[in-house]
C-alpha cells in the first residue's frame, strides 16, 4: 500500500511538472486569456461562490453579513408560501415551454431547410424577430385587454364561447397560461439558429446512402440520418433553452403587474428581485439564487445525458 | 420528364405532404409576424383611430405623428433625447468592441493552443451559459458597488466584456480555421499577436458579426435601472419605457417606442443574416 502510494505521487509529481513546464512555453497563451479570465471570473464565477457563502448569512449591506446556517433556506421552503408559489410557475413554465419551445425551434428549423435559399432567409427573419423585439410583447397586453374592446374578448363574444369579457391578466386562473403563449411566441431564439445552421451543414451524401438503404418517407430521414448529425447542437440548443425557461421573468412581470394578482405570476426570479432590490434582504435572496442555480445545472445535466441518447 | 422531377426532388418525398407543410408554415409564420407587424401600424396610427372600436388591424391614414409626438415629448425633458441615446449608443459600442477584442483573443489561445487549464477553463465557461445572469445579479451589484461602478456606465459595459456566450462562439468558430495558416505564418517569422491581428481575426469575420449582433441585443435592450439612477445617465430604452408607463394619453407614443426599441436588433440581423448562420454552424456543444 504504501509503495503504492509513494508511487502515485512520484507519477503525480511527474505529471505536475510536465504541465508546469509546457506552461512556461505556452506564456503567451496565458496573456491572451488574462484579460477575459480575470473578467469572468470577476464577473461570472465569483459571484455564484459569494452568492452561496452569502446564502447562509443575513445581510442588508448596511450591516457586516452575520452567519445564521441554514435558516434562510429553512424560512424559503417552510415559511414562504410565496416562494413556493414562485417555484411551482417557474416549473410548470419550465415544463410546459422549455420543451415544447425546443421541439417548435427544431420542428420549425428542420421544415424551413428545404425551402429555397431566399424563402429560407426571409422564413428565418419572420421566425426569429419576436425573440429580439424587444419589449414588443406588451402588444399581448392590447390582444387580450380585459375589457369587451380586447380582441379576443370581443372574437370570443361574438362566437358565444363566452358572456361576459375576461380580465385576462388579473384574474389568477388565465395569466400563467396566457404567459406561456407569449413566451412560446418568443421562443424560437439563438437554439433555433443554430438548429437552422446545424442543418445547412448535414452531409447531402448521407441522405443518398439512406434513399439507397430503403428510407422511406421524411420522419425515417429524420430520425435515422439529420437527429445524429445534429447531436451537438440540440445540446447547444437544449443549453439556451433552458436557461431562458427558468428565468422568466420579464413576460410576467410587464403583462401581469409586479407584484400581481394573489401573486399568481410569481416566478422565482421575481421573488429574487423583491428580495435583493426592494427589501434588500441580499443573504435571503442570495438563497434563492443559488437554488435557482442548481435547479438550471441540474436540469441541464439531465437533459444532456438524455440528449447523448438521440438516434440510438 | 418525370426524370427531370427525381432529379430536383428527393425520391422520398410525397407531394402532398409539400404542399401540406407548406401551407401549415405559412400559416406560422403569420401568427409570428402578427403581433410585430401590428406593433408597427398601430404606431403609424393616429390618436382617434388608436381608440377606435371595432379596431381595425391596419392604420387607415397612416401617420407619422406618434414618432414626432415623442421627439417633442422627450424634448421637454430636460435630459435630452440626445443625451439618453449617446448613452445607449456608448454603452452598446464600448461594450461590444470589448467583448469583441477580449472574448476574440481568448478563444484564439483555447481554440489553437495546447496548454494546462485550457479544457476545464472552457468546460467553466460552457457551465456559465447554463445558468442565467439573475443568478450572480446580487453578488454583482455588490462588487460593482466596492468598485465605486455603480451609476456608471462601467456597471454595464465592463461585465458585458465576459459574456460567456461571445467567447464559446468564438472558439467553436475558430476550431474550424485550418491550422496550417496560422504554421505557415509563424515560419514567416510573425510572433503570436501578428498571427492573431493578422491572420486569424481577418479570417472569422462571420464570427464578428455574431458576437456584434448578440452583444448588441444585450445592451441595447439593457435597462440597467438596478445600476444606473441619474437620469443624465439612463438608457434609451429605459426612458422610453418611462414615457411608455405614462398612462392612455400616451398610448400612441408608447406604441412608436415599442417600433424604435425592437427596429435596431432587428435591422441589425436582416443585414447580417448570412454570417450569423454561418458561425452559428459550429455552435455545437460537443462532449
Amino acid at each position: 500500500m504504501k509503495e503504492y502510494l509513494q508511487k502515485y505521487f512520484i507519477l503525480r509529481k511527474h505529471n505536475m511538472n510536465v504541465a508546469w513546464k509546457k506552461a512556461k512555453n505556452r506564456k503567451m497563451c496565458y496573456l491572451f486569456l488574462a484579460p477575459y479570465a480575470i473578467l469572468f471570473t470577476m464577473f461570472y464565477v465569483f459571484p455564484v461562490v459569494a452568492s452561496i457563502y452569502y446564502s447562509f448569512t443575513y445581510y442588508n449591506i448596511l450591516e457586516p453579513p452575520r452567519f445564521i446556517g441554514l435558516q434562510n433556506y429553512i424560512s424559503l421552503f417552510l415559511q414562504d408560501d410565496i416562494f413556493l408559489i414562485g417555484v411551482k410557475n417557474t416549473l410548470m413554465i419550465a415544463i410546459i415551454t422549455g420543451p415544447l419551445g425546443y421541439i417548435l425551434s427544431f420542428l420549425f428549423a428542420w421544415l424551413i431547410n428545404e425551402l429555397p435559399r431566399w424563402i429560407r432567409s426571409i422564413a428565418v427573419i419572420v421566425f426569429y424577430a419576436p425573440s429580439i423585439a424587444g419589449n414588443c410583447y406588451v402588444i399581448f397586453s392590447v390582444f387580450f385587454r380585459g375589457d369587451a374592446y380586447g380582441y379576443v374578448n370581443a372574437f370570443l363574444m361574438s362566437v358565444g364561447l363566452i358572456d361576459a369579457p375576461k380580465l385576462w391578466f388579473i384574474d389568477p386562473k388565465y395569466m400563467l397560461p396566457i404567459c406561456m403563449l407569449v413566451i412560446l411566441w418568443m421562443s424560437l431564439g439563438t437554439g433555433f439558429l443554430s438548429f437552422v445552421a446545424g442543418l445547412q451543414g448535414v452531409d447531402r451524401a448521407q441522405f443518398e446512402a439512406g434513399y439507397m438503404d430503403g428510407i422511406k418517407n421524411r420522419w425515417q430521414e429524420l430520425w435515422y440520418i439529420t437527429l445524429p448529425n445534429m447531436k451537438p447542437m440540440l445540446m447547444f440548443g437544449a443549453v439556451m433553452t433552458i436557461t431562458s425557461s427558468f428565468g422568466v421573468c420579464d413576460v410576467t412581470m410587464a403583462l401581469c403587474g409586479y407584484p400581481s394578482t394573489d401573486y399568481a405570476a410569481r416566478t422565482i426570479v421575481t421573488h429574487l428581485f423583491d428580495y435583493g432590490f426592494s427589501r434588500f434582504e441580499m443573504g435571503y435572496a442570495c438563497a434563492i439564487a443559488t437554488i435557482l442555480f442548481l435547479m438550471m445545472i441540474l436540469c441541464n445535466k439531465a437533459i444532456q445525458s438524455l440528449l447523448r441518447r438521440v438516434g440510438t | 420528364m418525370s426524370r427531370k422531377l427525381i432529379k430536383k426532388r428527393k425520391p422520398n418525398r410525397s407531394v402532398a405532404g409539400d404542399i401540406a407543410l407548406y401551407f401549415f408554415l405559412l400559416l406560422v409564420a403569420f401568427v409570428m409576424a402578427f403581433p410585430i407587424i401590428y406593433a408597427v401600424s398601430s404606431a403609424l396610427k393616429p390618436l382617434d383611430e388608436l381608440f377606435k372600436f371595432p379596431p381595425k388591424i391596419f392604420a387607415q391614414h397612416p401617420t407619422l405623428d406618434n414618432f414626432s409626438d415623442l421627439f417633442v415629448t422627450m424634448g421637454k425633458s430636460w435630459v435630452t433625447f440626445t443625451r439618453y441615446l449617446f448613452n445607449t449608443v456608448f454603452i452598446t459600442f464600448v461594450g461590444t468592441a470589448g467583448h469583441l477584442i477580449i472574448a476574440s483573443m481568448g478563444a484564439f489561445v483555447l481554440a489553437k493552443y495546447d496548454f494546462p487549464g485550457n479544457k476545464g477553463f472552457f468546460r467553466i465557461v460552457t457551465v456559465a451559459m447554463m445558468f442565467t445572469g439573475m443568478v450572480t445579479q446580487i453578488p454583482n451589484y455588490l462588487i460593482l458597488n466596492k468598485l465605486g461602478w455603480i451609476d456608471t456606465y462601467w456597471a454595464i459595459i465592463i461585465p458585458a466584456f465576459a459574456s460567456p456566450m461571445g467567447l464559446f462562439l468564438m472558439k467553436q468558430f475558430m476550431e474550424g480555421l485550418p491550422t496550417s495558416l496560422i504554421e505557415a505564418a509563424k515560419i514567416d517569422g510573425a510572433n503570436e499577436w501578428k498571427v492573431f491581428s493578422g491572420i486569424v481575426m481577418p479570417n472569422v469575420k462571420p464570427a464578428w458579426m455574431t458576437l456584434i449582433i448578440f452583444s448588441v441585443q444585450g445592451l441595447w435592450n439593457n435597462r440597467a435601472s438596478t445600476y444606473i439612477y441619474s437620469e443624465e445617465k439612463k438608457t434609451l430604452v429605459y426612458a422610453l419605457q418611462q414615457i411608455q408607463s405614462g398612462g392612455i394619453a400616451r398610448t400612441g407614443q408608447g406604441a412608436a417606442v415599442l417600433v424604435v426599441v425592437m427596429i435596431v436588433p432587428i435591422i441589425i440581423f436582416v443585414f447580417s443574416e448570412s454570417q450569423i448562420l454561418e458561425t452559428m454552424a459550429s455552435s455545437g456543444l460537443k462532449d
